[in-house]
């Protein structure tokens, strides 16, 4: 493989990221699923990098899983999308932050469909106006959080407690990315990297001193495709998508999934446990799963963050493999303390690879 | 004696000047690189019937040494200034010649494999364009693959760069069809082990001899031809290459692991014919290909009085369909001026 050809790609796909003031809007389901990474990147723009963003309590779901599952009709999610640029707009803030990248997708369509159809936008705008009074500015920018993580990658590794080398053999930890389907397969020219080759996780895995493993099912889907996970009947093909990304990711030992999407790491990390459960097969090493983590997740280990002060106690695959070859120590007895040092209780069923 | 200037020196280049030196005329041929020939230079075999490409070239070169027209090589034109019924073309070594006519033969460039970024091509070293395999073919040239062994699985993909609109173009390339007919043989004949499969939309067997070679490598060299596009491909722990394609006559998806893939890339307008057109100020079609009077009777006829179109600047052409245009661009040429001297 010729990494020249990737530096060329790359280069063919990079994308104008705001250096700050940004209007935040999380995600519907990561709070549930990986409830401490998005607090972990407000922590880390307002403290390591000392910069502004900006949340409003009001914002709502962008409706954007009810609109790929077609009960959201079109007009609907564009006045909704438009209502959480208004609350942008009152705030004073023109740079958009996406936690989620579904939503991600979805702020892009609709702002590339205003661009095509000047005529939706007016209606939107007259639509937003007549149920809530409220007015509304385009973004100036529109980034998903990753890439705000992305372009201030090398000031994390500046701060870094810990690189990612593994330290019980010295060598870069080998970890495997995956990309949402919505962060640029939609518009390639809206990702780092574009949509074959994507550059954005790259990016942050080889600055904090990894190895990125390019398999031959990377680009296959995680397993979250709507249709495959909201009808229960077909959550099969859900976790046969996962299971094929495992098969394929298996022979190079990855000693991590990094993702960037609230959907992925949540399959790819619940159907290892549930491949064990079903047919006692376990893809990492000495009977472990693969740890899988968020980006968030990755910086803040990185810089030196409690892992459990970051939520990482929620994952299904255990993440204490990858804490050992990082070299973090951790109480395993706090795994499920509170702040104030009560146990939250620990799951009747145990996750992947304990 | 009436002076032409033909720009570019590749083989509509060179016929045309052939063609219009025997009918009396002053040619000059202005070529960007030291060798006249163009792309046939970097072709080993010539379909149909696998003549050696270096004996069409030497033909050439022989008409180059036998006939008394100049060659103007590692030069370009910087301008076209039309004088009344005379042309004005200032070159880059600050020569300027004055023409009765001119003949636009710039050719085609190949499309650049690298836009298909799903196929990989310079990311993974097995994957090589129909261009790259011509050198291969070359005796003496190994065929060895990354992994250091001779390929046993090949794959050849169509349309690369053809008939896509993701690329932009929508046209036929209308040789790469036969271009993998014939290097399939090829690599059959060099690899008798080989499994061979060419993954297609369509196959156009349009010339003389073609369908007879396509129905050769199926019955005599079992080659597979599977009706379906590649949607990506990948690169495994063993260098070799994991490939995904619909078979759409069989209606499933495909999985397969190859040593070696070959796109075959089709031809674009290239530069060095945009270049030329907005010197001249002849219109380019959408493709980017020159824009004839039509396309029936006057294809070589450009919207300009007194400058013509010889070969692949104005569509993708076989060699021989560009020998014929070169020769036809020549009597229209002729006969242009005839007219002028009246």
């Amino acid at each position: 493989m010729k990494k020249e050809g990737k530096i060329q790609v790359w280069q063919d796909y990079q994308k104008e990221i705001a250096s700050d003031h940004y209007f935040y809007v999380r995600s519907c389901i990561r709070q549930n699923f990986f409830p401490g990474s998005e607090q972990t990147f407000l922590k880390i723009l307002r403290e390591e990098l000392n910069r502004d963003i900006y949340e409003n309590p009001h914002h709502t779901t962008c409706s954007g899983i009810g609109y790929h599952s077609d009960v959201v009709p079109f007009d609907t999610i564009q006045t909704i999308v438009a209502r959480q640029f208004a609350l942008m707009t009152e705030a004073g803030y023109k740079n958009l932050a996406v936690s989620c990248i579904t939503s991600f997708g979805i702020y892009n369509e609709i702002i590339e469909t205003w661009k095509e159809f000047p005529a939706e936008l007016e209606k939107v705008r007259s639509l937003l106006k007549k149920a809530t009074g409220r007015e509304f500015e385009v973004p100036e920018n529109v980034a998903h959080a990753s890439d705000i993580i992305y372009k201030f990658k090398e000031d994390i590794a500046g701060k870094k407690k810990f690189s990612l080398i593994n330290q019980l053999t010295g060598k870069p930890l080998k970890i495997v990315e995956h990309i949402g389907c919505h962060y640029s397969k939609m518009f390639p020219c809206k990702g780092v990297g574009g949509a074959e080759f994507p550059h954005v996780l790259v990016g942050m895995i080889e600055s904090w001193g990894g190895e990125v493993i390019d398999y031959p099912e990377r680009r296959h889907c995680c397993g979250f495709g709507f249709r495959q996970y909201l009808v229960m009947s077909n959550r099969g093909y859900s976790l046969s998508n996962s299971r094929k990304k495992f098969e394929s990711m298996e022979p190079y030992k990855p000693d991590a999934i990094l993702c960037n999407c609230p959907g992925c790491p949540m399959f790819l990390d619940r159907w290892q446990y549930v491949i064990e459960e079903m047919e006692g097969k376990t893809y990492g090493e000495n009977g472990h799963g693969i740890p899988v983590v968020t980006y968030e997740e990755l910086a803040g280990l990185v810089l030196g963050y409690n892992p459990w002060d970051m939520g990482m106690q929620m994952h299904q695959t255990n993440v204490e493999p990858l804490l050992d070859k990082l070299g973090i120590t951790y109480d395993p007895k706090l795994k499920y303390a509170r702040k104030d040092g009560k146990m939250i209780g620990s799951p009747m069923m145990v996750g992947c690879g304990c | 004696m009436k002076h032409i200037v033909i720009i570019g020196g590749g083989i509509a280049g060179i016929e045309t000047a052939s063609a219009l030196t025997d009918a009396g005329h002053w040619v000059t041929v202005i070529e960007k690189d030291t060798r006249v020939g163009g792309k046939l230079n970097n072709w080993s075999y010539l379909f149909p019937d696998f003549t050696p490409a270096e004996k069409i070239a030497e033909s050439l070169l022989e008409k180059c040494r036998e006939k008394d027209f100049s060659i103007l090589p590692d030069t370009e034109v910087k301008a076209i200034i039309r004088n009344q019924d005379k042309f004005n073309i200032h070159t880059s070594g600050n020569q300027n010649l004055e023409a009765d006519a001119i003949v636009l033969a710039t050719g085609y460039e190949l499309f650049d494999a690298r836009r298909k970024e799903e196929y990989g091509y310079k990311i993974y070293d097995q994957v090589v364009t129909s261009a790259d395999l011509e050198q291969l073919l070359r005796p003496g040239e190994s065929l060895t693959v990354a992994a250091g062994k001779n390929p046993k699985r090949i794959a050849f993909v169509h349309c690369v760069g053809s008939r896509d609109e993701k690329t932009g173009n929508h046209y036929c390339s209308k040789v790469c069809c036969i271009t993998g007919v014939k290097q399939a043989i090829e690599l059959k004949k060099r690899l008798p082990e080989a499994e061979i499969f060419c993954f297609y939309m369509d196959l156009r067997m349009y010339g003389k001899h073609f369908e007879e070679l396509y129905r050769e490598a199926q019955e005599k060299y079992d080659i597979q031809f599977i009706r379906g596009r590649l949607s990506e491909a990948s690169e495994k722990i063993d260098k070799s290459l994991l490939i995904k394609a619909e078979d759409t006559l069989s209606g499933r998806p495909l999985k397969m692991n190859v040593d070696l893939l070959v796109l075959l890339v089709g031809m674009e307008a290239g530069k060095g014919t945009a270049s030329a057109a907005f010197s001249c100020g002849v219109n380019c079609e959408e493709s980017g290909f020159l824009k004839s009077m039509d396309s029936l009777l006057r294809s070589n006829i450009s919207q300009q009085e007194g400058i013509f179109l010889a070969g692949s600047c104005t569509a993708p052409m076989s060699l021989n369909d560009t020998l014929l245009h070169a020769r036809s661009a020549a009597i229209e040429v002729n006969n242009y001026l005839k007219k002028s001297i009246k």
